[in-house]
């Protein structure tokens, strides 16, 4: 048995807790972030602690999105919930939901004194966290939004001009069919299709995503994708699939290692994905706005948020709390965020940020980078372009992950996967009204 | 059987079984009734609330056409790698055992994937079949097959059922070796002197006398494709394309730990349970009757 | 079952000329077969990402063997690849010796004493066996929890170490153990744990080296447990984190590394099977029967 002990102690010497008590209160601060974006919230971090002496945010890496919920819900059961919990835009409702378990980010402001205007934020951005009284429940921290990427040498080489209009679908038709015709093993691609190929699309052309405001205001929402536009969307794209001009990689960003190879045309990918493909692709690339249908009343809007914010937990002392307004103060300060956006290809979450970057001459000197600010700002989002905020919504997502695979493999058409998909999803939205309630 | 020696005293014995008794109590017993338990609730991720549901998980998951489906698919799965780890290696023992030298090489050589971890196995198999990079799936593209078992039903599933497979053909290869060597020689002499071909005296002598080693193995296999091949579906497929290969245990994964349903996720190991209950009454009737063979 | 001998001629007749021959070439393509994929898993582990994305990749390694192995190693993805070695080897032996030492008492107990209670114990323990941890996986994880034994080694281990399965092998091998010793170690007036450490323990080292190389490949082949008990990188096995290196979001898979963790996760229990390969063959035969 004394292997356990061993075991035990080295388990215990392991865990993060300091073993110097000090004067300091400390912000546990749990987050999804590995490699570069790692790096660089470390590097938030340590200018934080090292900016005044009251506060020490200890950052800790806790796996991908899922994990890290995961162990916080776990945390919070066993009573050693972190202060503050990272959880990507698909948690959303989870977390409100989770009544009792988390503290809303304007509350710790107000109970803190700490200046807070909400309306330095970009609507598009603190719409998908705010509650239906415009309150902020969490504080956005990494936010992207799905753009065009276009290869122009495989357009070149294909005989198309580079500078082709792209800007609707319509007239990406036309070119799938140039490319096809030329020989491209992949002329679109995507990431991320629940995200871009629906909840994105019927946020674009405003319609709804769901009932009840894309469920913003009641747990009673159902699912409403199955609309003729959104049938027409993934109908098309069927289509395409079927032909070879639309090559499907996966669930996730599976995609992204075909187009920065080279072998795709276009690609549908979140803005976030720049890093990515400036460090990997060997060819001249572009951004565009994502295409839109023609002739759809109030298209183009503004697209939706993917992404992460911090959420502040319930059970600590006020002491902490204060700690952590003053930490989320920092995080949304001006040259914090500008640095942030800058290096990540993150969008801004303020305004002022934004304003700093093209200020700076960043957009200039790297052209493409600001798409999808404009995207997402030009327009007032509407009830059906502010966010989704469903219950469950992670497992709905693999539903329509399956049901859209079905319409890519010519099982099904698009109309019946959808409807499918709208049913099996309801079912889920019922079984999270009822663990709610 | 009993021994007829024994020690007095009834403190100490009870001291030695501790132990056991107590880690089987705290991390199978309770754990075990807690599951039952909570297939009667539909509690919130967070523990703070619980709603009382009765047989409702139960009817919830039976009314869902995709909760039955996974039972067809884990059968259908269970019975491919089945298949492919025993027919395989009971060809290679067949081989090993005409061999009078190098037969021990080539043992050593065929249980390395036994060692192989399921979820590394799965890595290996997603390396090579990969849609983009794999090179077998670039050498099928080169021959003109379009290898995609991301939206290919079909292909997934013989995807994971080859990962899954390949470690075990070790074991089995192991099992049917032992049972062929210890197969008479006089018996095999007698038919080859009466002429009958190799082929032949295999299928009619040979195979029934290794039977109770198959039927061990079709029962191991079985159980084995039923609860440790979740690291291959995990690493894979995550259980697509469409749920192709979404099997029972990683769907009380996946409800429970990535959708947060505890009430489903204890729903379906209930059903496990009596699963694993009927699958072990299997195996001990025919281990009774092979302890009689 | 009758054990292997290696150079004893036994087997089926018929095995000269060109039949001969034939066997070893169909015996050498299956033993390539199932190499193969290890084979390429160590070539991917030495050659560049970019070899890698652009197909088809070549059959000989490259050469960036030490730069690969020793990025995974030291720094990894997530958590270095070293961490998780220790945190994988600390977890195997600790299944395999927890199971070892508390199946020989309590088979000890079962055996050579008459008790309160005996049967009743020996069919909880009996039915543990149809209690896999994936069919109690969210009450199991909630015990834990509860303990505060996430992220922690016994979290990793305790949960797994009570099988029945190694109770039942100690049960028939004591059942073998000739009565004369025991009863001339009544006589002797020696106590039960003099008998057990000066005659069982000595008898039983065949079977708990045979047990325990079964036992370690167990524990260290794990994947959900770890999966659910580790949320901190800090506390990942290799099995688990192989999977974690791969990327959630816009990151890149790092193959080179990710194929080099692979090699790293399958060298220890290959030398344990391939180096105590009798001992190996003889726990699985005995164990399963």
């Amino acid at each position: 048995m004394k292997k356990f002990a061993i075991g035990a102690m080295i388990a215990g010497t392991t865990m993060l807790s300091p073993l110097v008590a000090s004067a300091q209160t400390e912000i546990q601060f749990w987050h999804a972030f590995t490699g570069r974006l790692g790096e660089l919230v470390d590097a938030q971090v340590v200018a934080f602690n090292g900016g005044q002496s009251d506060y020490k945010v200890v950052a800790s890496h806790k796996g991908n999105y899922s994990e890290t919920l995961n162990a916080g819900i776990a945390a919070f059961r066993a009573g050693e919930q972190p202060d503050i919990l990272m959880v990507f835009e698909v948690g959303t409702a989870t977390m409100m939901g989770a009544k009792g378990a988390v503290k809303p980010v304007f509350q710790v402001m107000a109970d803190a004194g700490a200046s807070f205007d909400q309306d330095a934020y970009i609507g598009a951005v603190k719409g998908y966290y705010t509650d239906t009284d415009g309150q902020m429940l969490s504080l956005p921290f990494n936010s992207s939004t799905p753009v065009l990427w276009v290869n122009r040498d495989a357009l070149t080489a294909a005989g198309i001009d580079a500078d082709v209009d792209l800007s609707t679908w319509d007239k990406i038709g036309p070119v799938l069919d140039q490319l096809k015709a030329a020989g491209s093993t992949c002329p679109l691609t995507t990431a991320w299709q629940s995200w871009i190929h629906l909840e994105n699309l019927s946020a674009y052309h405003n319609v709804p995503f769901a009932t009840k405001d894309n469920g913003f205001a009641g747990l009673d929402a159902e699912l409403a994708f199955n609309s003729p536009l959104q049938v027409k969307h993934v109908q098309t794209m069927g289509d395409w699939a079927k032909d070879g001009k639309f090559i499907y990689a996966g669930r996730r960003n599976e995609g992204g290692a075909n187009f920065r190879a080279g072998e795709c045309a276009l690609f549908t990918e979140s803005s976030a994905g720049y890093a990515g493909i400036k460090a990997e692709a060997k060819f001249a690339f572009d951004v565009r706005p994502l295409p839109y249908w023609e002739g759809v009343e109030g298209a183009p809007l503004n697209t939706i948020i993917g992404g992460a914010s911090l959420w502040v937990m319930e059970g600590k002392d006020e002491a902490n709390y204060k700690g952590v307004a003053e930490f989320l103060n920092y995080l949304s300060s001006t040259p914090v965020q500008a640095q942030w956006h800058q290096d990540t290809g993150y969008l801004p979450i303020t305004a002022a940020a934004g304003d700093a970057t093209r200020e700076a001459g960043f957009y200039e000197a790297n052209p493409g980078t600001d798409i999808a600010v404009i995207q997402m700002t030009t327009n007032t989002p509407t009830a059906n372009s502010k966010g989704i905020r469903l219950g469950n919504f992670d497992q709905i997502r693999t539903i329509i992950d399956e049901e859209l695979e079905g319409v890519w493999s010519g099982g099904k058409d698009a109309q019946t996967a959808l409807d499918s998909a709208v049913t099996r999803g309801n079912e889920l939205l019922r079984r999270f009204e009822a663990a709610s309630r | 059987m009993e021994k007829r020696v024994t020690f007095k005293g009834w403190k100490l014995p009870l001291l030695l079984i501790l132990p056991q008794v107590f880690v089987s109590a705290v991390f199978f017993f309770y754990p075990a009734v807690q599951a039952i338990w909570q297939s009667m609730f539909i509690p919130d991720p967070f523990g703070l609330s619980t709603r009382f549901v009765g047989l409702g998980n139960f009817e919830y998951l039976f009314s869902n056409s995709h909760y039955r489906a996974s039972f067809v698919t884990t059968a259908v799965f269970s019975l491919l790698v089945t298949l492919c780890s025993m027919v395989p290696a009971l060809f290679l023992a067949v081989l090993a055992d005409r061999l009078v030298k190098g037969a021990g090489t080539y043992r050593t050589l065929l249980i390395w994937p036994y060692a192989i971890a399921p979820a590394v196995a799965g890595v290996l198999w997603l390396f090579m079949f990969n849609t983009r990079i794999g090179i077998v799936s670039w050498y099928l593209g080169k021959l003109g097959y379009d290898w995609n078992h991301v939206l290919n039903g079909a292909e997934a599933m013989g995807l994971v059922v080859v990962a899954s497979s390949w470690g075990r053909i070790s074991y089995n290869f192991l099992f049917f070796f032992a049972a062929l060597q210890a197969v008479p020689k006089s018996v095999i002499e007698a038919a080859a002197i009466d002429g009958a071909r190799f082929w032949r005296r295999f299928f009619t002598i040979v195979l029934p006398l290794i039977s109770p080693t198959t039927f061990f193995l079709l029962v191991v296999n079985v159980v084995y494709a039923f609860f440790e091949t979740f690291g291959v579906i995990h690493t894979i497929t995550g259980g697509g394309p469409q749920q192709s290969t979404t099997i029972l245990v990683y769907k009380v994964f996946s409800d429970g730990f990535v959708g947060q349903d505890l009430g489903s996720s204890a729903a379906q190991s209930v059903i496990l349970l009596v699963v694993v209950g009927a699958l072990t009454v299997v195996q001990f009737k025919f281990l009774e009757k092979r302890v009689h063979y | 079952m009758a054990l292997f001998s290696q150079d004893e001629p036994t087997g089926m007749v018929e095995r000269r000329g060109a039949g001969l021959w034939l066997t070893h070439v169909l015996m050498i393509c299956g033993v390539l077969v199932v190499f193969f994929p290890i084979w390429l898993a160590f070539v991917a582990s030495t050659v560049t990402q970019a070899d890698i994305v652009s197909p088809p990749l070549p059959l000989i390694p490259g050469g960036h063997f030490w730069d690969n192995y020793s990025r995974a190693l030291f720094s990894g993805v997530n958590v270095p690849v070293g961490t998780m070695l220790v945190n994988s080897l600390i977890m195997a032996i600790g299944i395999a010796v927890g199971k070892i030492v508390i199946s020989l008492l309590s088979a000890f107990a079962i055996v050579y004493f008459r008790f309160p209670g005996r049967n009743l114990f020996f069919w909880l323990i009996f039915l543990t066996l149809m209690l896999p941890v994936e069919v109690r996986i969210v009450p199991t994880y909630e015990v834990v929890a509860s303990f505060g034994m996430l992220n922690s080694y016994s979290g990793l281990i305790f949960p797994l170490i009570a099988s029945a399965t190694a109770t039942f092998l100690f049960r028939q091998f004591y059942l073998t153990v000739p009565d004369e010793l025991a009863e001339a170690a009544r006589v002797d007036g020696a106590s039960p744990m003099r008998f057990f450490w000066d005659i069982i323990l000595p008898m039983s080292r065949t079977n708990i080296a045979a047990l325990f190389v079964i036992l370690f490949i167990y524990g260290w082949n794990q994947y959900l447990w770890p999966l659910l008990v580790t949320t901190d990188p800090e506390m990942n096995t290799i099995v688990m984190g192989i999977k974690q290196m791969f990327p959630s979001g816009d990151d890149l898979a790092d193959w080179p590394v990710i194929m080099a963790t692979s090699i790293l996760a399958m060298v220890p229990p290959i030398f344990v099977v391939v180096s105590m390969q009798k001992l190996f063959i003889r726990g699985l035969v005995d164990s399963e029967k």
